[in-house]
This record gives structure tokens, C-alpha cells and sequence, in this order.
């Protein structure tokens, strides 16, 4: 076995940057392709990671999202200087947007970000302040790793 | 079956990628909502849309999609196909709508 694994990159995001929307997703499958992590865990953490992604540069001035990965889990966390949520239970219901038309048109604010982020993560916390920001904390787990701990890191 | 066979037999027109014609296409999704496309294509799909700003290439390129294929004649945005070749990811246009386009690909691709 080798050392355990732990890895942190954090990357800023800038508000209403489409152009560039999906740049820091690239480059974390990238990060997480090059550390071995398995294909699946790659898939699931590269769609929660682009709509956080989007979210920012959907709704926020800037954000920042922080990959940080061990042999058990790969965490992302998107923390954004945004308008928050005021209701986050209605904001997390699939098919409740409060993006512009202009955002809608170009195929986002269809309601399904947060719920794509908490259905392909196994954990998800969000907590917002109105007027600040948005901070998601997302992890998907490595449980072949847990399950089976003699295992090198990510080869299942 | 193979990309460039596709565009051969469908009178695809190639905007972008054209070095990429190679790939297997294992599958199709076709969708305008990028976050559907983002949690539900497959790797290797062939994706049929009406979008054409240059977000569809981040998408098509972090799930690894075979291609996509832009629908009534609408090319790419010019800063979209500039994206999608030094991506990699093949942009073809057909004149047909949705609906015709997907139906054709799906008898070539399960004959």
C-alpha cells in the first residue's frame, strides 16, 4: 500500500462568466483522473462539480470551490459572494429556479442543479445567509475503499 | 458504429473537430436543458440539440461524448466551434429537425 492519499486545490470561479463555465470542472476530472480515483466516483464528482459550477457564474459576483480527496472520500466545496437562498427547501425541489430568462434560454435554470448535486453526492450540506452567500458541501464516497481498508486507494 | 460513417450517411455537415471523426458513437441523448444533458448522458453518445453557445462543448467534453449534432441548420456560434476544435469534440449540422434526425441515427446506430 501506498500513503494515504490527501489532496486540496481550491479554484475560483468568476460570477457570470459563461464563457468559462465548465473550466474548473475540466480540470478537477483532470486532477481526479490523474490520482486514479475510479471512473464512476470521476462522473459523479464532475456533475455536481459543474453545477456548482454554474450556480456561481449563474448567480454570484465570484465563488471559490475546494477539491479536497482521500482515500475514503472526494469533497467539494462551493462557497460563493451571492444574492443566498431564502428557502433552501424550496430551492433544492427539482424544477424551482429563480434564473433569468437570458440564463434559461441558454439551456440552464431548469431547477435541476442542487438536486443533480444532492442525488450524485451521498452527503450535501447547504447553508446560506441572505445577501452574503451560498456555501454546498458535497461528498461522494469511496466505500469500496472503506469496506475493503487493505485495498490501494481507488482501484475498484 | 463509427462517427464519419455517420456523417457520410446522413449528409452531415462537419463544423468543427473534423480530425475527431474516428470514435465509436456507443449511444444518442438529445436535450436543450444542459444540466438533463450534464446528469444523464453516457459516454461515447452522440448528442442532438438546438443549443449552440460554446457551453455545449464544456459539457460534451467533461462527459465524453462522441459528438454533437446541431439540428434545422443552426451552426455552432463562432466562439463554439473555436472551443470545440481545440477541444476535440466533432460539431455536425444537419437540416432536419429533431425528431427525423434522431430517428435516422438511432437505425444506423441499431440496425
Amino acid at each position: 500500500m501506498g500513503e494515504a492519499l490527501n489532496f486540496e486545490k481550491s479554484f475560483e470561479v468568476e460570477g457570470g462568466s459563461f464563457q468559462n463555465a465548465g473550466n474548473v470542472s475540466g480540470q478537477i476530472k483532470g486532477i481526479l483522473k490523474d490520482l486514479g480515483v475510479s471512473t464512476d466516483i470521476v462522473r459523479r464528482v464532475a456533475i455536481i462539480c459543474y453545477e456548482s459550477e454554474i450556480n456561481i457564474v449563474s448567480y454570484a459576483k465570484r465563488g471559490t470551490i475546494t477539491l479536497s480527496v482521500t482515500d475514503e472520500a472526494v469533497k467539494i466545496e462551493s462557497k460563493d459572494e451571492g444574492p443566498g437562498i431564502p428557502d433552501i427547501e424550496l430551492a433544492m425541489q427539482e424544477g424551482y429556479s429563480t434564473a433569468s430568462a437570458a440564463v434559461r434560454e441558454m439551456g440552464f435554470g431548469a431547477g435541476m442543479g442542487l438536486a443533480n448535486m444532492k442525488k450524485y453526492s451521498d452527503h450535501l450540506i447547504i447553508t446560506s445567509e441572505l445577501g452574503v452567500g451560498t456555501c454546498v458541501k458535497m461528498m461522494v464516497m469511496n466505500f469500496q475503499k472503506m469496506l475493503h481498508p487493505d485495498l490501494p486507494p481507488f482501484t475498484l | 458504429m463509427r462517427l464519419d460513417e455517420l456523417v457520410r450517411e446522413l449528409g452531415l455537415k462537419v463544423c468543427a473537430a473534423e480530425g475527431k471523426l474516428g470514435r465509436e458513437v456507443r449511444g444518442g441523448y438529445v436535450g436543450d436543458l444542459l444540466s438533463d444533458v450534464m446528469a444523464n448522458s453516457r459516454e461515447g453518445d452522440l448528442w442532438v440539440t438546438r443549443q449552440v453557445h460554446q457551453n455545449i462543448v464544456a459539457v460534451a467534453s467533461l462527459k465524453e461524448l462522441a459528438g454533437i449534432v446541431l439540428i434545422q441548420g443552426s451552426g455552432p456560434a463562432p466562439d463554439t466551434a473555436a472551443k470545440a476544435e481545440s477541444e476535440g469534440i466533432p460539431i455536425l449540422v444537419t437540416d432536419l429537425p429533431a425528431f427525423e434526425i434522431v430517428g435516422r441515427i438511432y437505425q444506423l446506430i441499431h440496425p
